[in-house]
């Protein structure tokens, strides 16, 4: 089937960065093909080149040598404006911050891919309302981030991820900032996602978070240290 | 990213710190203020001398006396008659592109009506007078002459001086009055003219026939005119050629030889009124550019308050960013933003402005001269402050980094 075709293709991806004087390879050959539908979790400690990975994942950053195919396109030399477009189109985003607008209320939040889209407003209201319908918040459209709970806010941020219909949504840490009963929710969220066919890849250093997906991919020193299915082991992947 | 949206945004922005927003606004607010009340002020300073020009008549030349010179102190001019009235009727008769001669003779006499009196300024001249000045009569008639050739003892009023005998509504017309226990009938109260230009009141006077003010009131010299006289010329271009006309004519009539000094003067009110023109002119663009100068120190405040506003909202700017926002929709957003403070501020300026305008033009008596261009052209010119002081804010901004910018705290 279609979805199953390959959305990321990896290729022996590198990522130098320059602090001063000295460079600094956050990603040394990571290679990573994700097929359309998985939930994939990135695991790692701090340091070992996940979060580098989510941002070129992202098209927020470009890999300084190696390819990135997104859904068959070549994204690795993308400029700013090309990248943005892609972001909009292609991709959803979940924070562990939330990174909500303040003073904005929920529908506002989530129609903001759209107002970049150029989607008509009436368009726009109907389909920011229609997610939020789907995380659970039909009745919650005109709140601000303030006057709801952490949980809530970040099924805001899902709404707002899905909105656009991406094919890829990216969550960072996405619990990080939960309590046990909103992360389960949360998780249990995510997974409806996948299980309706959206490539959801997560990156927690939880291993009971990782291990609600279905694939767990551990990256150390810059490296895919490990590429599992099955998440059964993934407790001994590595402290955080 | 629709227009609506990317107005809609800023002013959300702008309304989110009311306080700070007007603080920012107010430079502009002052500049644009400053700009359209001084040049208001300066285009009716300027409408005011022109007006004082026209209330002495315009294309007008007056011809005084030389000055009396006791032990080499030069007295004011008039004060030796030099000036015949057969030079008047040479005047008249011989030179190119005169239109009206009247001569004027003045002094303050003690106005008295039934039972109230007033002291004013008598003046004798001849019908002439009245059209060199656009004087028409408000009530009855001006001179005319008749009463010059006879003698006749008639006064037109000046409305000061009708008010002050008669009371402001009533009509004087046939009343008598005495002017140094003369009796004269008052043939007409003439329009009002108003303020000089400096300050002294034109309608505070009368006038009768000159030959009636030299037999009855003060009288002089059989030969000489004891005043000046009043010439007006067909037009203004010629004005200043009309005048060295006179001057070589009087030189002649008194036999003033090559390197002599003139035994009398010419004043060319034309002159007088195109210098005057041309002070308030250099006044006006003065105080004009000072306003820009307060305009360019509003830009530069708006170009403060954005650099914060940018720090300030860089994760919104992230998330913005992260969701599909172009480095030109973040860059065109912050660039609204400084527009419409900027217009904001020229609007609320332009009002201020027109508001400081009247109340100083209804202070001094001044016609309020609020030009359209100006105010357009103030407002276009905080919409080009807020763009250019905007830009650099705008463009810092767009030139984040997503990541960092999600991150930043």
């Amino acid at each position: 089937m279609s979805s199953r075709a390959l959305l990321i293709e990896i290729a022996d991806v590198t990522k130098t960065y320059r602090m001063g004087e000295v460079e600094v390879e956050a990603l040394r050959g990571v290679s990573l093909d994700v097929a359309g539908g998985e939930f994939v979790a990135v695991m790692g400690p701090s340091g070992s080149g996940k979060s580098t990975l989510l941002n070129i994942l992202g098209c927020f950053d470009r890999p300084t040598r190696g390819s990135y195919r997104l859904a068959g396109e070549d994204v690795s030399d993308l400029d700013a404006n090309a990248l943005a477009e892609t972001r909009n189109r292609t991709l959803g985003f979940v924070f562990q911050s939330f990174n909500l607008l303040a003073r904005t209320t929920a529908l506002e939040n989530v129609e903001l891919p759209l107002v970049y889209a150029g989607v008509p407003p009436r368009e726009r209201h109907d389909r920011a309302a229609a997610a939020l319908e789907r995380v659970g918040l039909g009745d919650r459209l005109h709140h601000h981030p303030s006057q709801l709970s952490g949980g809530q806010q970040q099924r805001v941020a899902i709404a707002r991820a899905l909105v656009n219909q991406p094919r890829l949504v990216l969550a960072d840490e996405p619990t990080g900032n939960l309590d046990t009963r909103a992360s389960d929710e949360m998780m249990a969220l995510l997974a409806d996602l996948a299980g309706e066919g959206i490539t959801i890849v997560l990156v927690t250093h939880e291993p009971d978070v990782a291990a609600r997906a279905r694939r767990v991919v551990v990256v150390r020193d810059g490296l895919i240290q490990e590429d599992r299915v099955g998440a059964s082991d993934a407790a001994s992947a590595g402290p955080a | 990213m629709r227009l609506g949206d990317v107005v809609r945004v800023a002013l959300r922005a702008l309304t989110r710190n009311k306080l700070r927003s007007l603080l920012t606004a107010l430079g502009i607010i002052i500049g644009v203020a400053a700009v359209i009340a001084m040049v208001a002020i300066g285009e009716g300073a300027r409408a005011r001398v022109e007006q004082a020009f026209a209330a002495m008549g315009t294309n007008v030349l007056i011809v005084s006396s030389g000055a009396k010179t006791s032990g080499g102190a030069k007295a004011g001019a008039g004060t030796l008659p030099t000036l015949t009235w057969d030079d008047m009727r040479a005047i008249r008769a011989d030179v190119a592109d005169v239109r009206f001669v009247a001569p004027r003779v003045h002094a303050t006499a003690q106005v008295v009506a039934e039972d109230r009196n007033w002291s004013t300024t008598v003046t004798g001249t001849t019908p002439e007078f009245f059209e060199i000045r656009n004087w028409p009569a408000r009530l009855g008639a001006v001179l005319s002459p008749e009463d010059g050739d006879n003698g006749a003892k008639n006064v037109v009023l000046g409305q000061t001086v009708a008010t002050n005998l008669f009371g402001a509504s009533a009509d004087p017309v046939g009343q008598t009055v005495r002017i140094a226990n003369v009796p004269f009938q008052v043939v007409g109260v003439a329009a009002v003219k108003g303020q000089s230009a400096g300050g002294s009141d034109y309608d505070d006077v009368v006038y009768v026939p000159v030959s009636t003010f030299l037999a009855k009131i003060q009288g002089g010299l059989q030969k000489f005119i004891p005043g000046t006289i009043l010439v007006e010329v067909t037009s203004d271009d010629v004005t200043t050629e009309v005048g060295q006309r006179i001057a070589a004519l009087m030189r002649d009539r008194h036999g003033i030889a090559v390197g002599q000094d003139d035994d009398f003067s010419i004043k060319n009110l034309t002159e007088t009124a195109a210098r005057k023109q041309e002070s308030t002119e250099a006044l006006t663009l003065l105080l004009a550019s000072i306003a820009a100068v307060s305009l360019l120190v509003g830009g530069i405040g708006i170009m403060n308050i954005m650099l914060v506003s940018v720090s300030e909202r860089t994760r919104e700017i992230g998330v913005r960013m992260a969701v599909g926002a172009k480095p030109r929709h973040v860059r065109l957003q912050f660039l609204a933003e400084a527009l419409a403070l900027a217009v904001a501020g020229g609007v609320i300026g332009v009002a201020v402005g027109v508001l400081t305008a009247g109340r100083l033009a209804a202070h001094f008596q001044w016609p309020v001269l609020i030009r359209p261009e100006i105010v357009a052209l103030a407002v276009g010119f905080s919409a080009a402050v807020g763009i250019g002081f905007g830009l650099y804010p705008a463009h810092k901004a767009s030139r984040l980094d997503p990541i960092q910018a999600l991150r930043y705290e």
